[in-house]
């Protein structure tokens, strides 16, 4: 018998449905502690990305430092916060947020930048506050880029919360790091697919809710060539984004 | 009445946008601000309702500095127009119209009834009022963008290139439509426009900026075509290719007019109107009345 039969065997099997170590136990704490770590990082990144996107201030700054982050190896970060703070949960959920937290900031801001200036500039001209901007035109039309850099750090959670069992008894990394322990490669293997598949239907989740947010108004027009000339000085290249870009 | 008192603008140290600019607009009259790029037209129409601030000087609302005002508050009592319509992608037609109105307070059902009442004041269908703009052409986006400047009610209309971005024909078409939506609201309306014919159409009060924000010239239409101060001016109305000096001849029984350079201009109708409105502004389009 292969080893693929046997891990698939191994989920199957009716004794890993029961006791502290059921598939099922190790599923939601695997869902539950990348949901906690998204929802922590988005409350981090959203607001500031958010900032940067709306003011086009400190977006050079955001991009080298979630660059940073993106290249500390989170198992290096992992050993070295849990030496900090010791064994348990805070260790993994500082390394997944930080892991987590540059795709969501990039996902916050260029939502925002990829709105036409013109028509954020439009908002303001009839006399919506800025606040009124952010919420009532930045927002539902950046959503969309929002959602597909939330989409990205779910996927980067959820495979390497696998870690998170390296420091503390918690998701399907438990299976992996037991199975290396006592030579189970189905019962690692196994622990794997469980992974793949939570990763696969958190991936097509996110993929469908990418497309719900899109504004209605927005794909209709998406196919059609607009036609951008303007014949006049462009007061709007001094606006803040611009400067941000440059 | 609106009022630029020796107003300057400076972006950074060496690009001066708006130099020492006063101009009094009349009330209730369509002042065009003409100019090629770079001449500030934009920047001046924007400081009006604090888009932009200027960098010295000052701009007076009915004798109230306008610097002294709220910028939310003044932008949404005057009404703006710009090239792309510059409507809401994710709004349907009748949201963006009551935009403003809703931040307002006014009830959403009011606002929703008022909306659809502009539409048919800019001569829009109320069927297109659930569609979202990108569904509408360039024509109708601008109608829309006319009724959302129109939505408060507002005593000041400001126009930025509005009709720049359509087809000739719809063009046309929309600058007529403007002359009737004035003669029924007599707002005092800010136009700013590269195009002198369309100046001419339009402006009670035309003036002709140069690069950096210099006054050429102010004065109707018919002050300006007549009496062009300097040679910038008659270059920019195209008084000097001769477009402006308008002949008659006769061909087959038909009296055509030509200007100096032979291209025709049009027809001379005996009797009848030559166009929906007579004056300098019909003059400048190349109809002549006898």
């Amino acid at each position: 018998m292969n080893l693929f039969a046997q891990a698939v065997q191994w989920i199957l099997d009716p004794l890993n449905y029961v006791g502290v170590n059921a598939i099922p136990l190790r599923v939601f704490e695997h869902l539950a502690f990348t949901l906690v770590t998204l929802v922590i990082a988005s409350a981090i990144a959203i607001p500031i990305g958010f900032f940067i996107g709306h003011t086009g201030r400190g977006r050079g700054l955001a991009v080298s430092v979630a660059g940073a982050f993106r290249a500390i190896p989170t198992l290096g970060l992992l050993t070295l916060v849990a030496l900090w703070i010791g064994i348990g949960l805070g260790a993994p959920f500082v390394a997944l947020t930080i892991l987590a937290i540059p795709p969501i900031l990039a996902g916050a801001y260029t939502g925002f930048e990829a709105i036409d200036r013109r028509t954020v500039d439009a908002a303001r001209a009839v006399g919506m506050s800025e606040g009124q901007i952010v919420r009532g035109v930045e927002v539902p039309l950046g959503l969309p880029l929002l959602i597909g850099g939330i989409r990205s750090a779910a996927l980067q959670v959820v495979a390497t919360a696998t870690l998170a069992a390296y420091i503390a008894d918690i998701g399907l990394g438990r299976y992996l790091f037991t199975g290396l322990k006592t030579r189970d490669h189905a019962e690692m293997l196994g622990g794997s697919i469980l992974v793949i598949l939570l990763a696969l239907a958190l991936e097509g989740i996110f993929a469908t809710i990418q497309r719900f947010v899109v504004p209605r108004g927005v794909i209709s027009s998406r196919s059609k060539v607009v036609r951008v000339r303007s014949s006049r000085a462009r007061p709007m290249v001094n606006s803040a984004v611009e400067k941000g870009t440059q | 009445m609106i009022e630029f008192r020796s107003v300057t603008k400076r972006f950074t140290q060496d690009a001066v946008a708006v130099n020492d600019f006063s101009l009094v607009l009349p009330s209730r009259k369509i002042t065009v601000l003409v100019g090629s790029s770079g001449s500030g037209k934009t920047t001046l129409l924007r400081m009006i309702n604090r888009m932009v601030d200027p960098t010295s000087g000052s701009i007076e609302i009915d004798g109230v500095d306008v610097a002294t005002l709220e910028p939310v508050k003044l932008r949404r009592s005057i009404g703006y127009v710009m090239q792309n319509s510059g409507l809401l992608p994710h709004r349907k037609v009748v949201d963006n119209v009551a935009t403003v109105p809703l931040l307002r307070g006014v009830p959403r059902k009011q606002a929703r009834l008022d909306a659809l009442e502009l539409l048919d004041t800019v001569g829009l269908s109320r069927t297109l009022a659930d569609r979202y703009p990108s569904q509408l052409s360039g024509g109708q986006q601008q109608r829309v963008g006319v009724a959302r400047g129109l939505a408060v009610n507002p005593n000041i209309l400001l126009m930025d290139e509005p009709f720049g971005a359509v087809d000739p024909i719809v063009r046309a078409e929309l600058q007529q439509e403007l002359l009737r939506l004035q003669q029924e609201l007599d707002k005092t309306v800010v136009f700013v426009t590269h195009d002198i014919d369309e100046a001419f159409l339009l402006g009670d009060q035309v003036v002709i900026l140069r690069t950096g924000g210099l006054v050429a010239q102010i004065g109707s239409p018919t002050e300006i075509l007549a009496n062009p101060v300097d040679e910038f001016v008659s270059s920019f109305v195209g008084a000097d290719r001769g477009k402006r000096s308008l002949h008659l001849e006769n061909h087959g029984g038909d009296d055509l007019v030509v200007d100096s350079e032979g291209r025709l201009a049009g027809v001379l109708s005996t009797g009848t109107k030559a166009g929906t409105r007579s004056g300098p502004g019909a003059a400048a389009q190349g109809g002549v009345r006898q």
